[in-house]
C-alpha cells in the first residue's frame, strides 16, 4: 500500500495504481480536470502510464465560477 | 460599427469580460452571460471532489470552451509561485489554451494586488508562453513594468473588488491608457451601468466585471445594461465628448429671428 496526499487529505491506496486508475475509481474520467503530482503537471495523454508512489502530493482541479 | 477588442493578437466582438461567481445556479450564470454578450469569460481554478460527489455539474458543460474563450484566473493565490502553478493546471485543463487572468493578492480584507509578486508571476509566465491578462493597482509606472515585461493587457482596479464602488481615480486611470500600448481594461469596481460607461469614456480598451451582475437584483438584467453601457461608453469615446465649458452657457436654438424682435 501506498500513502499519497490527494487534493490535501492523505489517503491509503493499493501499489502501482496509474493516475487513470485513480481517477477512474473515483467517477472522474472523461471530467475536464487537470493533474498536478508534486508540482509537475502530468499531462492528460500520460495518466494512463504514470504510477503513483509513496508520498505523493497529487492535486486534481477543475473550473469552477469565479470573477 | 466594426471595432473589435484585440486581444494577444485575436480579436473579440465584445469588450464586455464577465465572471461566474456567485449567480444562484448555473442557468442564471449562462443567461446572463448570454445577456452580456461577453466573449470572454472568467473562471477559477478549484480542487475537484474527489469522489464523494459524482455527477456533479462541471461549469465547463454550461459555457464551452468552443463557444465562449475561457480565461482562468489565479483568484485567491497570494503567491507568485501559487498563481503560476494554478495557470499551468489551467493551460493543461484547456488543452494548451495560453490566455489567461493573472491576479496576486496581497491582503484578504482589500483583495489589493501584491504587486511585487504579481510583477515576479507575470515574468515566469510570459517566459513560458502565456498570454496574460494582468490584474494590478492604478499605478501608471507599475502598469508600464507589467506591459515591458510582455503582458497581453494591463487590468488596473477601479475600485476594490466586489464592492461596486465604481471608478474611484479616473486620473490615475487616464495616466495608464495614455502610456500604454496594450489593451487596458479595467477590472474590478464597478457597480452599476454608468460606471462601465464611464469607463469606456476615459478610454478604456473594455471592462471586466462578476459581482455588479451577479449580486445585481435582477442579473440578466444588469448583464443587458452593462452590454449597452460598455458599447455607449465606447462609442462616446470614439465621437469625442464636446469640451465642457465652465461658468458660460452656449444655447442649441438660434439667438436671432426671434419674435417681437
Amino acid at each position: 500500500m501506498i500513502r499519497i496526499t490527494l487534493n490535501g487529505q492523505v489517503e491509503t491506496l493499493e501499489d502501482g495504481l496509474t493516475v487513470l486508475a485513480l481517477l477512474a475509481q473515483r467517477g472522474l474520467v472523461g471530467k475536464r480536470l487537470a493533474v498536478e503530482r508534486n508540482g509537475e503537471i502530468v499531462p492528460r495523454a500520460r495518466h494512463g502510464e504514470v504510477e503513483l508512489t509513496d508520498g505523493d502530493q497529487l492535486e486534481i482541479v477543475v473550473a469552477v465560477g469565479g470573477g | 460599427m466594426n471595432d473589435p477588442l484585440v486581444i494577444a493578437g485575436k480579436s473579440y466582438d465584445s469588450r464586455l469580460l464577465v465572471g461566474t461567481g456567485k449567480y444562484k445556479d448555473f442557468a442564471e450564470t449562462r443567461a446572463a452571460i448570454d445577456a452580456s454578450g461577453a466573449a470572454i469569460v472568467t473562471v477559477a481554478i478549484r480542487r475537484t471532489n474527489i469522489g464523494q460527489n459524482p455527477g456533479e455539474p462541471n461549469l465547463l458543460e454550461v459555457l464551452p470552451p468552443e463557444q465562449f474563450t475561457i480565461l482562468p484566473n489565479t483568484a485567491g493565490c497570494y503567491s507568485a509561485d501559487d498563481a503560476v502553478r494554478t495557470l499551468r493546471l489551467a493551460r493543461e485543463l484547456l488543452d494548451g489554451h495560453a490566455l489567461v487572468k493573472l491576479e496576486v493578492l496581497g491582503d484578504p480584507k482589500s483583495l489589493f494586488p501584491n504587486m511585487p509578486e504579481t510583477l515576479k508571476a507575470a515574468e515566469t509566465l510570459v517566459k513560458d508562453g502565456f498570454d496574460v491578462m494582468v490584474y494590478c493597482s492604478d499605478d501608471p509606472i507599475q502598469a508600464k513594468m507589467l506591459e515591458d515585461i510582455g503582458c497581453a493587457a494591463i487590468m488596473p482596479l477601479a475600485s476594490l473588488i466586489g464592492s461596486g464602488m465604481g471608478i474611484l481615480n479616473p486620473w490615475n486611470l487616464r495616466l495608464i491608457i495614455d502610456n500604454a500600448k496594450v489593451p487596458v481594461i479595467v477590472d474590478a469596481g464597478v457597480g452599476t451601468a454608468s460606471d462601465a460607461a464611464i469607463a469606456m469614456e476615459l478610454g478604456c480598451d473594455g471592462v471586466l466585471m462578476n459581482t455588479a451582475i451577479a449580486l445585481a437584483g435582477q442579473p440578466v438584467l444588469m448583464a443587458s445594461a452593462m452590454k449597452k453601457a460598455v458599447e455607449a461608453g465606447r462609442e462616446a469615446f470614439l465621437a469625442g465628448r464636446m469640451p465642457r465649458k465652465f461658468y458660460s452657457a452656449d444655447p442649441s436654438s438660434p439667438t436671432s429671428g426671434l419674435i417681437g424682435s
